[in-house]
């Protein structure tokens, strides 16, 4: 396998299919029927070959694997990609939801076919880039280069202020980009490198390292999002078409999380323990904040959106807490989030094309009439509120442990969570599928198509799958977390703690018992 | 055998939840109850291996779950007394309710839905019970509160029934917040979330303190506070308990339960009745290792036990709702249960449990054929006269009401089930030693008075004098199929013997052999042996207030049936005050629902849309537009405004040089 560069194909095959699709004219049904099916199938053979990096991947190796490495641009810069256990299943989400996506839009997109099916192919090579990228300067490119193609789906695509929310999508993503671009060269001048795995071993002198995270958390906070920065997050998605809406919610927000383990927890250890108290008080803000928000929305996205916010800030809540529950917690919430997101929208946007419209108050009683479509709903509904069986426990659960462990405090006021999640999400639930179904022009709906039940089923097998069985996850994740917590805690250990662990856990008592 | 009692109910719901509709209704029917007969036999066989046998606690694992760091949690079932006492409660009524159903639900359209959510309750419960760590535990705690929502939402034309569906899930959901964060608190203290690591390292904590007897050191730091062990543990036994009052209604986590009585009625008797209300229960007495050591602990489980048992009981006092009625009564005997469980008195909780899983489940059922007689009718004060018309049933519900009011010759062994379990409850309260004990020897006795009061009162307000339903609907009462008769008698049977026939093993002699190490006491909790103990006053008083009870219900509802509205009248405030619930649930709309919606729409306009926005991207853009709008004003065309702005320039520069050459 590693003389194979498995990683630069699947990154950079959903090109050759845009490429081939580049070639098709846009003219009449046939070659529409024809420029979609040559997306999907590029997407499908994507995410087949993608498989391949799971199975050649070696549990037990921490270091990054498959890796291709050529000199680009001749200035130090390379050409470097490679995967590890942090970083793959991020991969193979991303080659999962496009497919599912493509799906989706298969009869709600009507004019530019051509154009959007490009868009969401150049997206996915840039996406997968990100994830595999191990050349600094490569990653930004990958990571701001995404930017653009979303930016047009949003703009071009989108609904009524569709560009009111691509500018804003855009203004917040750009302001975090600059400065992380300004990191990245001061991080070359004093390392010399932009090669990650060399910098994950560099010593970024203290003073510097805060300047350093606070740059790159600017640009990660933005993509998470985090409270403050999140109000694009809503807007983008209300706007956005389905499937933009599920690779936004399933992957975009996931390049934050990923950031902060690739950059801001390894290379800037002191930082990130020093902002650590930040980051928990931004984290329990967008719990509580944005659920209580959320409680009160009219619009199904925009309730949608507020509580992917929310279950990001169990993300970086978990990532900060810096222990392997935290972590892995972390890995798993936003691997869950991105099906049970994604699926979520795709959901809405079911009856979106139905009816067209996102009013909550529109709908009711669509249990009668869809009742498949009121048990999928159901389920992930469930999983969004985080109900143990489905995936959305796990990760909730190991994040509230891990940061439990570190401060009790943090744990308490994001387990408020769980309360506020299941008040907003089955209120979302009753209004849109209970009650009579007294609205005329809903009595004509019909139940999930077999386009649709192919896009949404799998991902009802998936969530409910890894709720019971989250071990595949937790095998492919363990070695590299453990690596990185064990290099957070050396580096950690050479500087005084600035605050005593909370916790003592009982370590040796569990060996006397055995 | 125990995979099979588990996860049969598990088949029966994927078979019936997946192909229900192509089955059809009979079918659904058929596979479901089938399955569960088989898991309940099954159940009764695992019964009598376990608890009269000799095998010590073993485990049977299934399946790996979640494993990261020094958490493992596995999917595993653990098979002691404990756990098949439970086995028996769930499967046993899940079963009958299965076949009752059949006949309750015949009319409904959605019935292989409904059998569907019945085994998907089953298996989450049985989950629940055989749970060898917490996580899986809470597995069940969840599932069960999610079959819980599904089924109480059933009708869901029903806005009533969705949002007690949704005000289940919510309340349940503030319990289970103290349940997740006493997990991991546990898991801090002990290092494990398995059962078996837990007790042995709760085992080496207890002998070890009884040495030292001082206060260690810092084992937890709690929200600022470092707790050393004997503090930690209160903090993380509250904190479980909490997920304990959520699911079993103790005040003042009570008030989603007598919503909960716009599900189907055979729901009632399963799950708000039987089994799922008591799962705080079984926490408790399967976590005795450790709530045994926190002795503040037990001492607030015994007070909201004891004001539960009598909260509940007032309320019931003035309910006209049959069910809402049985659903107080319900409340109220979780109270007995947690009594019971403060006072470390385990066994005597679990018998209470076991008991009252038949004759509450008999009473809902029986209530259920009278809802059915009546044309869904649940209102008593449109009953009365049924007596003679649906004879079964009137007998099925007082053996029930005998059971409930624990009808029995105090100081020999002929009684029914309640006078073994509830009295055993109320004479240990009385030889307790926690600082609550006296407080709930009283509140329980008081209760036992109005328990027998509002009994009795629902067996003659529905079942004799005057008929007060309209001619059509009596003209229609009718006595029910057989096919929902027949669990009635195996319940009565269950309320009548299951006392006599077990006291010996929960309580009695046998406990040693029977229990084994499922339950944990501390060797100075002599609470077994002194209730026996007890002056005969306090036998006789359970006794006693079951006849006051009764004999008031007589005199209001039987001899002078005006006598309770003129009471009413004249006390028109406490009236008011109990038929309204105490105001819980307005207090809770004032406190917490409406200022949480108040504060999500201010958050959401004014936070995020006037102060994020308004500063950030719209803020911006907006300033951009006005000074790019200044700078086209100045732009006028005229050249003199431009030769004067020149000027202006000019001088200054003129001035800044001198000034700046000057300096």
């Amino acid at each position: 396998m590693t003389d194979w560069p498995i990683l630069s194909t699947v990154t950079f095959l959903p090109l050759v299919g845009a490429f081939l699709i580049l070639l098709i004219r846009d003219e009449g049904d046939s070659a529409r029927r024809n420029i979609r099916n040559v997306a999907l199938l590029t997407t499908v053979f994507t995410f087949m070959l993608s498989l391949f990096i799971w199975a050649g991947f070696d549990y037990a190796d921490t270091g990054f694997q498959m890796v291709e490495k050529a000199d680009w641009l001749d200035s130090g810069i390379s050409y470097h990609m490679g995967v590890d256990g942090i970083s793959m299943l991020f991969v193979i989400l991303t080659t999962f939801l496009m497919p599912l996506c493509i799906l989706a839009s298969w009869n709600s997109i009507e004019h530019r076919v051509k154009e959007y099916m490009i868009a969401f192919l150049i997206l996915e090579t840039l996406m997968i880039g990100v994830f595999t990228a191990l050349d600094i300067v490569l990653f930004y490119v990958f990571f701001e280069a995404g930017l653009i193609p979303m930016f047009i789906i949003i703009g071009v695509w989108g609904g009524k202020r569709r560009v009111y929310a691509s500018f804003k999508f855009f203004l917040y993503t750009l302001l975090g980009s600059v400065l992380m671009l300004l990191a990245i060269m001061a991080m070359f001048f004093q390392a010399g490198t932009t090669d990650i795995p060399t910098l994950l071993g560099h010593d970024f002198p203290a003073g510097m390292q805060l300047w350093l995270w606070l740059a790159f958390f600017a640009s990660f906070a933005v993509k998470m999002p985090m409270w403050p920065v999140h109000t694009w997050l809503p807007d983008a998605h209300v706007e956005a078409p389905t499937a933009g809406s599920v690779i936004l919610a399933g992957i975009l927000l996931k390049m934050g999380g990923y950031g902060f383990l690739r950059f801001s927890l390894p290379m800037f250890p002191d930082a990130s323990l020093y902002f650590q108290p930040l980051v928990f008080a931004l984290s329990i803000v967008a719990i509580i904040y944005t659920s209580l928000v959320a409680l009160m929305q009219e619009d199904m996205k925009k309730l949608i959106a507020y509580s992917s916010v929310a279950h990001m800030g169990f993300v970086t809540m978990g990532i900060f807490a810096m222990n392997q529950e935290g972590i892995q917690g972390s890995i798993f919430q936003m691997l869950s989030h991105g099906l049970v997101s994604g699926a979520l929208f795709l959901c809405v946007g079911v009856i979106y094309d139905r009816m067209h419209t996102r009013e909550i108050a529109a709908y009711g009683g669509l249990v009668n009439n869809m009742p498949k479509y009121a048990v999928v709903f159901m389920i992930f509904t469930m999983a969004n509120v985080g109900l143990p069986g489905t995936s959305g426990f796990v990760g909730e659960f190991l994040t509230l442990l891990g940061v439990f462990r570190v401060n009790t405090w943090v744990a308490l006021f994001a387990a408020t969570g769980v309360i506020l999640s299941a008040a907003y999400a089955l209120w979302l639930y009753r209004k849109v599928i209970f009650g009579v179904l007294s609205k005329e022009s809903l009595k004509g709906l019909l139940d999930l198509s077999t386009r649709e039940k192919a896009v949404i089923y799998p991902l009802v097998v998936l969530v409910i799958f890894f709720g019971v069985y989250p071990a595949p996850i937790f095998d492919a994740t363990a070695a590299s977390v453990q690596a990185l917590v064990n290099n957070v805690t050396v580096s950690l250990d050479a500087v005084p703690q600035p605050q005593p662990a909370i916790v003592q856990p009982a370590a040796a008592a569990p060996a006397a018992a055995h | 055998m125990y995979q099979a009692i588990v996860f049969l109910p598990l088949l029966g719901f994927l078979i019936v939840g997946l192909f229900g509709t192509s089955l059809g209704a009979k079918a659904s029917e058929y596979i479901t109850s089938g399955f569960l007969v088989i898991s309940a036999v099954l159940s009764w066989v695992a019964f009598f291996a376990v608890g009269f046998g000799d095998t010590e606690v073993f485990t049977v694992p299934v399946l790996r779950f979640i494993e990261s760091g020094s958490l493992q949690a596995d999917w595993a079932l653990r098979i002691d007394t404990l756990t098949v006492v439970m086995l028996v409660v769930v499967n046993t009524v899940s079963a009958l309710v299965h076949i009752y159903s059949i006949g309750y639900m015949h009319h409904d359209p959605h019935r292989p839905r409904f059998f569907a959510y019945l085994s998907l309750f089953t298996f989450a419960m049985l989950m629940l019970v055989t749970a060898d760590n917490l996580v899986q535990m809470f597995f069940g705690w969840e599932g069960v509160g999610l079959a819980s929502y599904l089924l109480i939402g059933f009708w869901y034309k029903k806005p009533s029934a969705n949002a007690a569906a949704i005000k289940a899930f919510v309340v349940n959901r503030v319990g289970d917040f103290g349940f997740i964060l006493g997990i991991f608190g546990v898991f801090v203290l002990f290092g494990s979330v398995n059962f078996d690591t837990i007790f042995a390292n709760a085992a080496s904590v207890a002998s070890a303190g009884a040495e030292a007897g001082a206060p260690g050191e810092t084992v937890l730091n709690f929200l600022g506070y470092a707790l050393d062990m004997q503090s930690a543990l209160t903090v993380v036994c509250l904190l479980l308990f909490m997920g304990a009052m959520g699911k079993s209604a103790q005040v003042p986590l009570h008030t989603w339960l007598p919503d909960a009585m716009e599900g189907p009625t055979p729901v009632s008797a399963l799950i708000h009745a039987a089994t799922m209300v008591t799962a705080g229960v079984f926490m408790l007495a399967r976590l005795s290792p450790i709530f045994e050591l926190s002795h503040t602990a037990l001492t607030v489980v015994t007070f909201v036990g004891a004001f539960t048992a009598f909260f509940a009981a007032t309320v019931g006092l003035v309910q006209n709702d049959i069910k809402r009625v049985i659903a107080y009564s319900t409340c109220s005997q979780l109270g007995y249960m947690f009594v019971a469980l403060g006072l470390g008195f385990y066994s005597a909780a679990i018998f209470h449990l076991f008991t009252h899983a038949f004759f509450k489940a008999l009473l809902f059922l029986g209530s259920g054929s009278v809802i059915h007689a009546v044309s869904d009718e649940q209102d008593m004060r449109k009953m009365g006269g049924l007596r003679t018309l649906i004879p079964t049933t009137y007998w099925m519900m007082v053996i029930g009401t005998l059971a409930l009011t624990g009808v029995g010759i105090p100081a020999t062994i002929i009684g029914t089930a309640g006078f073994f379990s509830k009295d055993a409850i109320i004479e240990g309260a009385f030889v307790g030693h926690n600082a609550m004990a006296g407080f709930a020897f009283i509140a329980l006795v008081v209760a036992a008075v109005m328990t027998s009061f509002y009994s009795w009162r629902l067996i003659f307000m529905t079942f004799h004098g005057r008929p007060r339903a309209t001619a059509d609907v009596m003209h229609h009462v009718h006595e029910s199929p057989p096919v929902m008769l027949a669990p009635l008698f195996v319940l009565a049977a269950g309320s009548l013997f299951a006392g006599v026939i077990f006291h010996e093993y929960f309580i009695g002699h046998d406990y040693e052999h029977f229990w084994k190490a499922a339950l944990f006491v501390l060797p100075d909790n002599h609470i077994l042996h002194d209730f026996h103990e007890v002056p005969l006053w306090v036998k006789l008083a359970p006794f006693a207030a079951m006849l006051i009870g009764f004999g008031l219900a007589y005199q209001f509802y039987i001899r002078s049936p005006e006598m309770p509205r003129e009471l009413a009248a004249r006390h028109r405030g406490l009236y008011a005050f109990l038929l309204n619930k105490w105001y819980f649930d307005e207090l809770y709309d004032f406190l917490l629902v409406n200022p949480a919606k108040r504060l999500g729409r201010f958050l959401w306009k004014t936070g995020d849309g006037r102060i994020i926005d308004g500063f950030g991207p719209d803020g911006v853009s907006a300033r951009v537009i006005d000074v790019t709008r200044s700078v086209v004003r100045l732009q006028t065309g005229y050249l003199y405004h431009y030769a004067f702005v020149m000027l202006i320039g000019v001088a200054a520069l003129v001035t800044w040089m001198m000034l700046g050459s000057s300096f």
